[in-house]
């Protein structure tokens, strides 16, 4: 079994209203794959599908090699879940949570000991493990949270946007957790996130979901890739009449003006540098600075959806 | 087993959550004691009350544990919003545990809630007077858990159907004040016009009330075996009911 998410043609209907449409996912075993889209696209919806939340209005999926509807059981003791939204109880301790886990899904008694410290050790909660949650900071919840999923041993574990409302911070400590978790432990991730950063730096792959549906789903680099769209940005002297003269530069394929730089779009712009530099100086222009940027996530996002992913989708 | 020990870990949770929250566990001790010694003492010396020895404030006494095993049992059967409110819920219901189990676990953590409530005020019946015995005891006990799973039952049937606490204050006016003045729990339900002893009759609380008034105070209107039989089936009923809606409505508890 090479992937250990697989669905076909699912589709979630509420009323009228399509939120997931005829999705097909491949997760590859043991990578930690992303499901990149704007709020209210379906990811929520879709991954609810696949923990057996939700029933599909139709089509199918597979996690763990079980069906998420007729096996649902089976599918439920293969994962591990970290809603979007908190669910912990106040008054109990970080350690009863995961004394609760450890005994709802049935670990066996002799090594509940065993798995909650490591646990606490690998989530970094060793200290403030006997302490009500109601201490607890954001960070340490989500941390809890996700340490909680892993108890059992889960094969795949679902986060539903793990860093959401966390700081720069804590988001960082976190996505570090989910890349050693990945790394030693024999586990599947499958995120969800608006973030394009997170996207980008911590998946393998990732599937960018617009109004239900996948728009495409690849690695980050293919994705950026296939935008063959660097930017180059200048800052020289006498800049409007250079933006005219580049223009004429067959490898530009767009170029402006922009507070005081110049912005040339291009491809593989690490092969330009030295032409864009001689062609300054030949017609007399001092460049001060060049800086070339690949294209992110977003510039995806926008290229297959005509909007960016921090607004709603539409 | 897993089962059981899933329905242990459910009890566990509720049983730690009730005694946490010891503001809790105090107003529901204080409460019914003002009813017996305000309202007891109150209208006992206004009125000439039957033959029990120690007049209206002792009769009302099985009843106020009746009361206080009410409020208790569909209180905590309705926090079950408040675990959805706050998400908890979820972590329950997407762990491999069949639903009825669920539901058990919750039932049997009311009844212990009601259970230690009735307890305390078993232990408070020297205040109006009534003589305890380990006997009347162990049978309160076994009744107060009796009515509280029945209570349980409804409390979680309801929880099933309102997703926020607004609709609390409904509950509170047309369900469990009703079924509290409708119990008997203050007057005697014989010599009733008929639309009113038609009513006590249909509240499944009347024959717990009954029941303890027969075990602590000697006097009861129908037979303990009875009293019993109707509280045993109110029980089964209302615990299947709610793990039949548990299990049906399980997507949108989520
Ligand atoms: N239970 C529901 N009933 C009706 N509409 C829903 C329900 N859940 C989600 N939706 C709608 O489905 C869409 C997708 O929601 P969701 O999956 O939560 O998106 P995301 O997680 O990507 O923000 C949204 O437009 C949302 O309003
Ligand atoms: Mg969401």
């Amino acid at each position: 079994m090479e992937y250990i998410i697989e669905s076909w043609d699912i589709s979630k209907k509420f009323g009228d209203f399509t939120a997931v449409n005829s999705v097909n996912l491949k997760v590859p075993r043991n990578s930690v794959y992303g499901v990149l889209g704007p709020n209210g696209a379906g990811k929520t919806t879709l991954i609810s599908m696949l923990c057996t939340i939700l029933k599909p209005t139709s089509g199918r999926a597979e996690v763990n090699g079980y069906d998420i509807v007729k096996n649902a059981k089976e599918v439920r003791a293969s994962i591990g879940i970290v809603f979007q939204s908190r669910a912990l109880d106040d008054i109990l301790t970080g350690r009863e949570h995961l004394e609760m886990h450890a005994a709802l899904y049935g670990v066996p008694m002799d090594l509940r000991n065993e798995r909650i410290e490591e646990v606490l050790d690998l989530i970094a909660l060793g200290d403030k493990a006997d302490e009500f949650i109601k201490t607890y900071s954001g960070g340490m919840k989500r941390r809890l949270e996700i340490g909680r999923g892993l108890i059992h041993r889960p094969k795949v574990l679902f986060l539903d946007e793990p860093t959401l409302g966390l700081d720069p911070q804590t988001r960082e400590n976190i996505w570090q957790y989910i890349r050693k978790l990945n790394q030693t432990e024999d586990i599947t991730v499958l995120l969800t996130t608006h973030y394009m950063d997170e996207a980008d730096k911590l998946c393998d792959e990732v599937a960018i979901i617009n109004q239900g549906q996948i728009i495409r789903a690849d690695s980050p680099q293919n994705l950026k890739r296939e935008l063959k769209a660097d930017t180059l940005t200048l800052t020289l002297d006498g800049g409007e009449t250079f933006v005219e003269e580049i223009k004429k530069k067959e490898y530009v394929k767009e170029a402006y003006s922009l507070d005081g730089e110049i912005k040339l779009m291009v491809e593989r712009g690490e092969n330009l540098i030295p032409d864009v530099v001689n062609f300054a100086t030949s017609q007399g222009y001092v460049i001060n600075s060049i800086e070339l940027e690949h294209p992110n996530l977003e510039d995806v996002f926008i290229k297959y959806t005509g909007c960016k992913i921090s607004e709603e989708g539409k | 087993m897993a089962e059981l020990e899933g329905i242990y870990t459910i009890w566990l949770r509720e049983t730690k959550r009730y005694i946490r929250y010891r503001s809790r566990i105090i107003t529901s001790v204080v409460s019914p004691m003002l009813w017996l010694i305000i309202f007891g003492t109150g209208l006992g010396a206004a009125i000439r009350f039957g033959d029990i020895e120690g007049g209206y404030q002792i009769f009302i006494y099985p009843g106020i544990i009746g009361q206080t095993i009410l409020f208790t049992s569909i209180f905590s059967g309705v926090s079950v919003i408040i675990d959805r409110q706050y998400g908890f819920l979820k972590e329950i219901l997407v762990a491999p545990l069949s639903r009825p189990s669920i539901v058990l676990g919750k039932s049997l953590g009311i009844s212990t809630h009601a259970l230690i409530q009735g307890v305390i005020l078993l232990i408070l019946s020297f205040v109006v007077g009534v003589s305890m015995t380990p006997m009347i005891f162990l049978a309160s006990v076994f009744i107060i858990v009796l009515i509280s799973s029945g209570l349980a039952g409804v409390g979680l049937t309801i929880a099933s159907f309102t997703d926020s606490m607004e609709g609390f204050n409904l509950i509170m006016s047309f369900i469990v004040l009703p079924m509290f003045l409708l119990s008997g729990a203050l007057f005697p339900i014989t010599g009733l016009p008929t639309w009113l002893q038609a009513a006590v009759y249909v509240n499944p609380l009347t024959y717990g009330v009954d029941a303890l008034r027969y075990i602590i105070l000697g006097e009861a209107v129908l037979p303990l075996g009875i009293n019993i039989l109707v509280l045993i089936i109110f029980a089964i009923i209302t615990i299947s009911v709610s793990a039949i809606l548990f299990s049906k409505k399980e997507q949108s508890l989520m």
